[in-house]
């Protein structure tokens, strides 16, 4: 497979949110504002790269019967380096996705691309399905957060659209989280399916 | 490469290596950034300080006393008192509530020598954003009796107008107000605590 179609694979044939419907907590749960959508995003996109490259590189030094736990020790290592990495240097970030970082470790959207990708492909390969998925996912949340952030206050990115009263507060709360993501699902299939 | 057959033994060395690597890795990580994590969680407070105090001049953490018990078995409250010179100019008291409607809020509250509180800083929350959420800036407002800033506890009564008391509710969010300003006055009994221990001495 080139790499480009890698690439392009995660972000629109198999865009992990979109497509697969993978990791919908975090997705539900941080989507918030899209700052947080993109930060989740791209934490998550960290770790994935990380996590694909190196269960990669490991693939035949794993016996099968064990391949999952060697997994997750490998994943929740990198989601601890990331968390210390956030808690040191960007404190902000980190207070406002709290649990969620820790999180990342069960996100089947990591595990499922371990299992289903890296555990079969070159290291190099496996790099861009991390690139390639992480974007999809990063892509996915900043665009969900931004429908939400707008619907709900007005604002996106912060920066205020129209007042804020005009805003429909049931989108910044998890009820709105569940009819933008079906909405924009619905959208995304149908564009997929014209184009 | 072949993959390794799944026997024991290979099992057991290929975990027991990988959980190895893992761990060191992360004690190593975890020796690095251990300085810059307290020096950002300290910084985070040192600035919340400066935000709820007047001037001042000394180093409040370093005085700091853990003095108000919520009851038995609660976590202290913190007073950081600030001087300039050797005058009292007052202090920031760090405390929480668990009344609010999800889960813990942290607040600082700053008050001036007489009790006048001269600030606060919502330090961390889980309220409903667009309602309890907006804690931070709604106490602040100017319209109406929102504000609680230049108010002393002794002397206003710091409930909800709903209870009889001297402060507008964020609308719509009467639970998270009530908790808001219950955690203020027990910071504010922390703070009488300590100026009586203070003029004592």
């Amino acid at each position: 497979m080139n790499k480009l179609r890698i690439l392009t694979n995660g972000i629109v044939a198999e865009n992990p949110t979109f497509v697969l419907l993978l990791g919908m907590c975090p997705t539900l749960g941080t989507t918030g504002s899209a700052m947080n959508g993109m930060s989740m995003g791209l934490a998550t996109t960290g770790v994935l790269i990380c996590s694909n490259m190196a269960i990669s590189a490991i693939k035949s030094l794993v016996p099968d019967k064990v391949r999952i736990p060697a997994y997750i020790v490998v994943i929740a290592t990198f989601v601890t380096l990331l968390q210390m990495i956030m808690q040191a240097y960007l404190p902000a970030l980190n207070a406002s996705l709290g649990l969620f970082i820790p999180l990342i470790v069960v996100n089947c959207i990591v595990l499922g691309r371990a299992e289903a990708f890296a555990s079969r492909h070159s290291v190099g390969d496996s790099l861009f399905d991390g690139i390639g998925i992480g974007l999809g996912f990063t892509i996915a949340l900043t665009l969900l957060g931004a429908v939400r952030e707008i619907l709900g206050t007005g604002c996106v990115f912060g920066a205020q659209i129209y007042p804020e009263t005009f805003g429909s507060l049931v989108f910044v709360l998890a009820p709105g989280a569940f009819i933008a993501l079906g909405f924009l699902v619905a959208l995304f299939n149908y564009i997929r399916k014209r184009s | 490469m072949k993959k390794l057959a799944s026997t024991l033994p290979n099992m057991i060395i290929s975990l027991g290596v990988i959980t190895i690597v893992a761990a060191s890795l992360l004690a190593w990580a975890h020796s690095v950034t251990a300085e810059p994590i307290a020096q950002a969680e300290k910084q985070t407070r040192v600035d919340a300080i400066k935000d709820v105090l007047p001037a001042f001049d000394n180093d409040p953490l370093a005085n700091a006393t853990e003095i108000y018990q919520l009851g038995e078995g609660n976590a202290p409250f913190t007073v950081y008192p600030a001087y300039e010179g050797d005058k009292f100019v007052g202090a920031a008291v760090e405390g929480y509530t668990t009344n609010g409607f999800s889960g813990e809020i942290k607040i600082m509250y700053g008050f001036d020598a007489e009790g006048i509180v001269s600030g606060f800083q919502v330090l961390s929350h889980a309220e409903t954003p667009g309602l309890g959420a907006k804690m931070n800036e709604w106490f602040r407002m100017e319209e109406g009796n929102r504000s609680v800033l230049g108010k002393n506890p002794a002397v206003v009564n710091m409930t909800v107008a709903k209870d009889g008391g001297a402060i507008d509710a964020i609308t719509a969010a009467t639970i998270s107000s009530r908790a808001f300003l219950g955690a203020l006055r027990d910071c504010f009994q922390a703070f009488e605590t300590y100026k009586k221990d203070l003029n004592n001495e």
